[in-house]
Parts: structure tokens; C-alpha cells; sequence
């Protein structure tokens, strides 16, 4: 069978509508790809040097990182070479195919990463990430999901120090109808988050969502009181917090591998959320970041509803952002 | 480390060129690769750099080249000019309108920092030109946006105008400037909600505030950190609302910013101003100079230099250098001086600024806390006169009263001493070694 065909059977065993609302998220992203990838093979009858740096170029645009852009070229030349490729429709596989690839590793199974839920008692998830990426809307829209699947929600409001946040999280709060712990603007994240948790024991619920304020990978203080954050957490539960997530927004470049990897040192980040990838971004850094670092992506943002945060699926991304790449592949093979 | 500096990548090829006679047009096209490289990595859109690398390479195989002395400096040299120019000119002015009241208009991608830039840009505008300007919080959206636009007026002490998130953006703007001429306000600011550029719907709503209130200035906040998508944001804003500038957030962090260079490249409209930190003072005006050697990764030495000659009082630092040379140094001035380096911003920033300071030994992971500045603030504090000026008096009974008094132990006040006697030795080894040196430049800590 051949690779795209059996890309497809998994994605078409997933529900439509989940594919539907990602394939509508990424249209801007799969179209420019797609077109551009076409572009080049039509333009170039021939496998040579400056077909692979156009190609180069093309995955830089969609911001997937130089190292790894780099890598992917070097294994894709070697590949041509392997498989004696001189026609460049016939290397349009291979490079799906190499994408494909970095985003499953080594285990082609396992695409969704569910949440760290506990079945008994309190799962408490930390979200992380710099200014401005959407950290206070996540949590709004997690909340609203983990609520509307049986699960009692607390919100502990760590962000003290931007003005206005803690009234963001109150207003997302009453949408979801959960409770939100809060101090005054200006107090110690860390015992908020601590109160956040007593709250949370004491009403017996199932899941803590802290939320933190945004700060700059570069700030050395500001690291450190996350890390102290994450310290009283497990202090109060050995085992938590069972998610800290790191919320990327698409639109970032190269920083956010600096960010993943500054973050994941004071905070042990076990997932990514990556939001905002409903307008023209590529948001193709994760692919970077996977390759580089091994952080799953466990939900992306695609849109300002309350119901627009989809669990991450490595194969409807793929999909979506070469669905139409394969599709044609298909009907040439016909 | 993920980043390399253009100077660091082009090491390699130089030492190959250095010691030829000649540099060939191999020899160019090497180097203009890792420079391709460098600037990709530092999130400038590919397409800009196709156009730069091209003229590079005309610049550099011809004459300039070889007359230069090494190579790859001077390759480094037209890569900064094309990039200069390319830049442009210095521009941080504010329009003025003919009638008060000014209108400005702020607008980005959610989460780029309009809100808080509008915060910092009326306090630029009070501070700077003592205006009096009306906040306008037109973000009906985005939950509590409008009371964070309150909480940054309640810093400033400055008037916010706002209607609640159930009226119209495009009657809040309006009304706003009807108050603003009641009240006499010579500058409106309004803060316009985050929205995608290729969202319809709001991009209209914008079209419509604009055509109503013909404003001044319209700037688009844009994140520095944004990677290649800058150019389709930047171009599609300015495409639909013909912007007059751009401010670019949080350059405090550790971005290239190469989105800068892009967004110019593309709409050709000047970057005005740089946001530099959380508060409310932290906005400063754009050096496209500056950025350009932050793209190449070459350091800021012009910010450097620049910060030091402004906030360093010149009298004040020569009397300190002679001090330093006779080693008549004390606690005293060492107080003095930490007050003159804290005022030049935060340390690891001015470190960060100096060349190759990435590259020194033990520099490249150095993170200078500034809370440990607060300690040695303190435990100096805690001295007597004379123990400032004579330490040598500091007996173990002292050490106990000044550790108590500076809330540390005796060990931190021990090391403090230590420190600063090495420190004395350790200045006047450099300042004879270096005399004649411009003031101010060679504090203890750098």
C-alpha cells in the first residue's frame, strides 16, 4: 500500500468532524504548501542542487526550523540518491513522506496524546509559555472540555502580575461555569496556586488548572519562580503536576525552540499547546521542536470560541497540511 | 546553542580565506551562504533574504573585497550596510494634527501587546512632550481587555474612556473624541481588539474606525518573536489599512527579531518604536542600526556605548577612575557606582549587548541576577561610615551587627569583602594597564 493511502484509511477512521475543523484551520497553511511544492516540481524537470535549496526554502517559510530543515534535506538528497531518483515528481513522495516521518519518529502508532487525567483524585495542570501566546484562553477553553466531559474544574489565578488577568480568568471561568481561586493583583503566584490546590482538595475536584504569567524565557527571576511554583505544587502532591503545559503561539519563528528549551529546564514541560493556528501561520516550529526536543503537541488552538482548542492528532496535522499534496499524488499514480 | 551569531558561523570560512591572496567568487559564495543561514535563523522571511543575499554577493565579489584587509570582515561589513539601509533612517516621531485632538490608532495580531504598548506610548507622550492623552478602550472582545486598558490608566493617572464590551467598537472610538475635544485632550490613543488579518468581519470594523475618525498615526503592534508569517501579517494590515508605522514588542527577550527587517522590507514603513520590558517606561525609539547588528548576532555595541555615555555622569566617572587608580576606592563610591550601572537597565541586557560576550569564557551562561545586586546594596548599607571607607576595621562583631542589619548571613558579608578587595587589586592592574581609557567603561562587574 502506498504511503499516502494508508495516511488516509487512519485519518478517515477518525471523526469527520474533528478532520473537518482541522482541514478548515489549516487551509491557509495547506494551500500555500501545497501550491508552492507543485510549483517547484513543475518548475523543475530535474533533481539537482537548486531544486533542493527552493525546497529548502519552502519549508523555512512554513518556519519548521533551519537545523531541522537542514537535516531533512540532507537525508532527502541522500535518498534520491539511494533510490536513484532524476524526476521531480517522483521525489514529491519522498518529501512527504521525510515530513511525515520527523512528526511520528520511531512509533507510527500512537498519534494522540491524551491528557494525564487521574482516574482518583486531583490531576493538577500548570500552564506555562511567554507573553501574549494565549495561556489564559487555553485554560478558559480547557476548562469549558474537561467540564463538559463529567469532570468537576478549578482554576487557580497565578497570573498577579499583568493587569487585567485575573479578570480574564474570572470572565472564562463563569463561561465555563467553574470556579476560579484568586488573590489580589500583585501577590505571591505561589501561594495562590497553593490555595488553588487546597480549594480544589477540599471541593473535592477532579482537575486544577493553574494558570501563570507570561514571562520571557530570558528572565532569570521570573524562571526561578516558576520553578518555585512547580516546587509548592509537588510539595503538596508528589506526583503533580501531571501536566505542565507550554502554550506556543504559531506565529512564533526560531525563538520558540529557545522557548520550549528554557522552559522545559525550570519547569519539565510535558506537552505544547500550539494556538492561534487558524490564521496564516504555519506553526511548522512543532515539527522542530518534536524533532529536536520530543515534546509532544497535545492540543492547538484554532480559533476564539470556546470550543475551538482540538486535541492535537499528528496524522490529521499532517493531513491537513498536505492532504491535497497526496491526494493529487494519488490520482497521478492512477 | 540554538543561535549562532553571523560572526561565529563565518570563523570557519575566514581562517580559509586568511592567508590567500585572493578571495574567490567560491570563497564569496561560502560565506554568503552562512550569512543566508544566519539571517534565516533569525526569522527573516526567505524571500527578503533571496533579495539581500543577491545584492551581497554583486557588493562582494567585486572590488571592495579584495582591497579590504580580512575578507570576512568586510563581508560582514556590506552584509550591516545593505541591512542598514535596507532598515532605514532613524523615525520615532508622533504625528502631530493640526486640530487637536491626535488620533492614534493601535492594531495587531491577539497577544502582539497593543494594550500595553497604548500604556507605555501615552506615557511616552506625557513624559516625553507633556501631552494629555485619552485612553480608548475599544477592545470589546477579548475578555477583560478593557479592564486592563483601567488598571494601566489607574497607573498612569490617566483618563480611560470606555462604554463596557456590549457597544460598538466604531460608536466608542467616535464618542471618544467628541470627549477628548470636550475635555481637552490633545492626544487619543485607541486601543483596537487583536484580530487576524484575514478575519473579514474585524479587519471591516477596523476600515470603519479609521474612516471615521481619520486618525494621525495608525501602528501595528507587532511580537518580535514572529517568525516568517510577519511579512504576510505586516503586508495584509498595511494592504487593507495603509498603517503609518510599526512598534515592535518584546525585544527584552531573546529574539533576533529578523520579523523586523522583514516587515520593513515588505510595507517599507518605518519601525518606530521597540518594547523593551513589562513596565510602563520600558518603550524605547527603534534603532534600525542597532537591530540590524542583533540580526547578524554581532552584539549592540552602539546600545552599549551610547547607554553609558548617557547615563554615566562623565565628572562623576573620571573622578571614580582616578579613585580606582590610586586605590582610594571604597565602599562609598562602589555603592555609587552599582547606582550608576542600575540605572543603565538590567545587567544581563548590558551584557548582552557587548560583542562576543556570548563567546567569553564563562560569559555565555552568565545570568546576572539582579537580586544579588540588592544584597550587596543592602550589606553596604548596613556599614558605618567608616567601614565603608576603611573595611579593614570590620571585626567579627561587626560582620554579626551588619549581617543582622542587611537581613544576610556573615558568610554572604565575608564574601562580599573578599570580593572586594580582589576587585581593588584587580582594578588597578587594569586601569594601569589602561590609562587614558574614556570614564565609565570599565566598572567591576563587566
Amino acid at each position: 500500500m502506498s504511503f499516502f493511502k494508508k495516511l488516509k484509511d487512519k485519518v478517515s477512521k477518525q471523526t469527520d468532524q474533528a478532520t473537518d475543523k482541522f482541514k478548515d484551520g489549516l487551509t491557509k497553511t495547506r494551500d500555500s504548501f501545497t501550491t508552492k511544492v507543485n510549483d517547484l516540481i513543475a518548475k523543475y524537470r530535474k533533481v539537482d542542487e537548486e531544486f533542493f535549496e527552493e525546497l529548502e526554502e519552502i519549508l523555512i517559510s512554513a518556519d519548521v526550523g533551519v537545523e531541522t530543515v537542514m537535516e531533512l534535506i540532507e537525508e532527502l538528497e541522500m535518498e534520491v540518491k539511494r533510490r536513484n531518483i532524476q524526476d521531480t515528481e517522483e521525489v514529491k513522495e519522498v518529501i512527504s513522506e521525510k515530513l511525515v516521518e520527523i512528526y511520528y519518529g520511531e512509533d507510527d502508532e500512537e498519534t494522540v496524546e491524551a491528557l494525564n487525567i487521574q482516574k482518583d483524585g486531583l490531576s493538577v495542570i500548570l500552564i506555562v509559555g511567554v507573553n501574549g501566546v494565549g495561556k489564559t484562553t487555553t485554560i478558559g477553553k480547557l476548562a469549558y472540555q474537561l467540564k463538559q466531559e463529567g469532570k468537576n474544574v478549578v482554576l487557580a489565578a497565578g497570573d498577579t502580575f499583568r493587569a487585567g488577568a485575573i479578570d480574564q480568568l474570572d470572565v472564562w471561568g463563569e463561561r465555563a461555569g467553574v470556579d476560579v481561586i484568586k488573590h489580589n493583583e500583585g501577590s505571591d503566584p505561589a501561594a495562590v496556586i497553593y490555595d488553588g490546590i487546597q480549594a480544589a482538595r477540599s471541593r473535592g475536584a477532579d482537575v486544577l488548572l493553574c494558570d501563570t504569567a507570561g514571562r520571557l524565557q530570558n528572565k532569570v527571576n521570573l524562571m526561578k519562580e516558576l520553578s518555585k511554583v512547580r516546587k509548592v505544587i509537588e510539595r503538596e502532591i508528589p506526583e503533580a503536576p501531571h501536566e505542565t503545559l507550554l502554550v506556543l503561539d504559531a506565529t512564533t519563528g526560531q525563538n520558540a525552540i529557545s522557548q520550549a528549551k528554557t522552559f522545559k529546564e525550570a519547569t519539565d514541560v510535558s506537552g505544547i499547546v500550539l494556538t492561534k493556528l487558524d490564521g496564516t501561520a504555519r506553526g511548522g516550529i512543532v515539527l522542530a521542536i518534536r524533532n529536536e526536543m520530543n515534546i509532544p503537541v497535545k492540543y492547538v488552538g484554532l480559533g476564539e470560541q470556546i470550543t475551538d482548542l482540538q486535541p492535537f492528532n499528528a496524522h490529521q496535522f499532517v493531513y491537513g497540511l498536505f492532504g491535497d499534496l497526496m491526494t493529487r499524488v494519488e490520482q497521478e499514480e492512477k | 546553542m540554538a543561535f549562532e551569531g553571523l560572526a561565529d558561523r563565518l570563523q570557519g570560512t575566514i581562517k580559509k580565506i586568511t592567508g590567500k591572496g585572493k578571495v574567490t567568487e567560491a570563497d564569496v559564495k561560502e560565506m554568503t551562504r552562512e550569512v543566508r543561514l544566519a539571517l534565516l535563523e533569525a526569522d527573516v522571511n526567505y524571500k527578503v533574504v533571496k533579495d539581500l543575499i543577491k545584492r551581497i554577493k554583486e557588493r562582494a565579489v567585486g572590488q571592495e573585497v579584495m582591497e579590504s584587509l580580512t575578507p570576512g570582515q568586510q563581508v560582514i561589513k556590506v552584509v550591516k550596510e545593505e541591512l542598514t539601509e535596507l532598515m532605514g533612517g532613524e523615525q520615532s516621531k508622533i504625528a502631530v494634527a493640526n486640530k487637536p485632538p491626535t488620533v492614534i490608532m493601535m492594531v495587531g495580531l491577539q497577544g502582539a501587546g497593543k494594550t500595553t504598548t497604548t500604556g507605555k506610548l501615552a506615557n511616552h507622550l506625557r513624559k516625553k512632550f507633556n501631552r494629555n492623552p485619552l485612553l480608548v478602550a475599544a477592545d470589546v472582545y477579548r475578555p477583560a481587555a478593557i479592564d486592563q486598558l483601567k488598571t494601566l490608566g489607574e497607573q498612569l493617572e490617566m483618563p480611560v474612556y470606555s462604554k463596557g464590551t456590549d457597544a460598538n467598537p466604531v460608536d466608542i472610538a467616535n464618542e471618544a473624541i467628541a470627549k477628548a475635544k470636550e475635555e481637552h485632550h490633545d492626544y487619543v490613543l485607541i486601543d483596537t481588539a487583536g484580530r487576524l488579518h484575514i478575519d473579514e468581519d474585524l479587519m471591516g470594523e477596523l476600515t470603519q474606525i479609521k474612516e471615521d475618525t481619520s486618525p494621525d498615526e495608525i501602528f501595528l503592534v507587532v511580537d518580535s518573536m514572529t517568525g516568517q508569517d510577519a511579512v504576510t501579517v505586516a503586508d495584509s494590515f498595511d494592504e487593507q489599512l495603509d498603517i503609518s508605522g510599526v512598534v515592535l514588542t518584546k525585544l527584552d527577550g531573546d529574539t533576533r527579531g529578523g520579523a523586523a527587517l522583514s516587515i520593513r522590507a515588505v510595507t517599507g514603513k518605518p519601525i518606530k518604536f521597540a518594547g523593551m520590558g513589562e513596565k510602563l517606561d520600558q518603550l524605547e525609539a527603534f534603532h534600525p542600526d542597532r537591530m540590524a547588528s542583533r540580526i547578524l548576532g554581532m552584539g549592540d555595541v552602539f546600545s552599549l556605548i551610547e547607554k553609558a555615555e548617557t547615563e554615566v555622569d562623565e565628572k562623576k566617572a573620571k573622578e571614580m577612575q582616578s579613585k580606582m587608580r590610586s586605590m582610594s576606592f571604597t565602599f562609598e563610591d562602589f555603592l555609587e557606582q552599582m547606582e550608576q550601572v542600575k540605572s543603565m537597565g538590567p545587567l544581563d541586557e548590558l551584557i548582552n549587548m557587548m560583542p562576543g560576550a556570548n563567546k567569553m569564557k564563562g560569559m555565555k551562561n552568565l545570568q546576572v541576577d539582579d537580586k544579588q545586586l540588592t544584597h550587596i546594596e543592602a550589606i553596604i548599607q548596613s556599614m558605618t561610615k567608616t567601614e565603608r571607607v576603611d573595611p579593614s576595621v570590620i571585626n567579627a562583631s561587626r560582620k554579626k551587627r551588619i549581617a543582622k542589619g542587611s537581613g544576610t548571613s556573615v558568610a554572604q558579608v565575608n564574601r562580599l569583602l573578599k570580593q572586594f578587595e580582589e576587585m581593588k587589586k584587580m582594578m588597578k592592574q587594569m586601569t594601569n594597564q589602561k590609562k587614558g581609557n574614556k570614564g565609565g567603561m570599565n566598572l567591576p562587574f563587566m
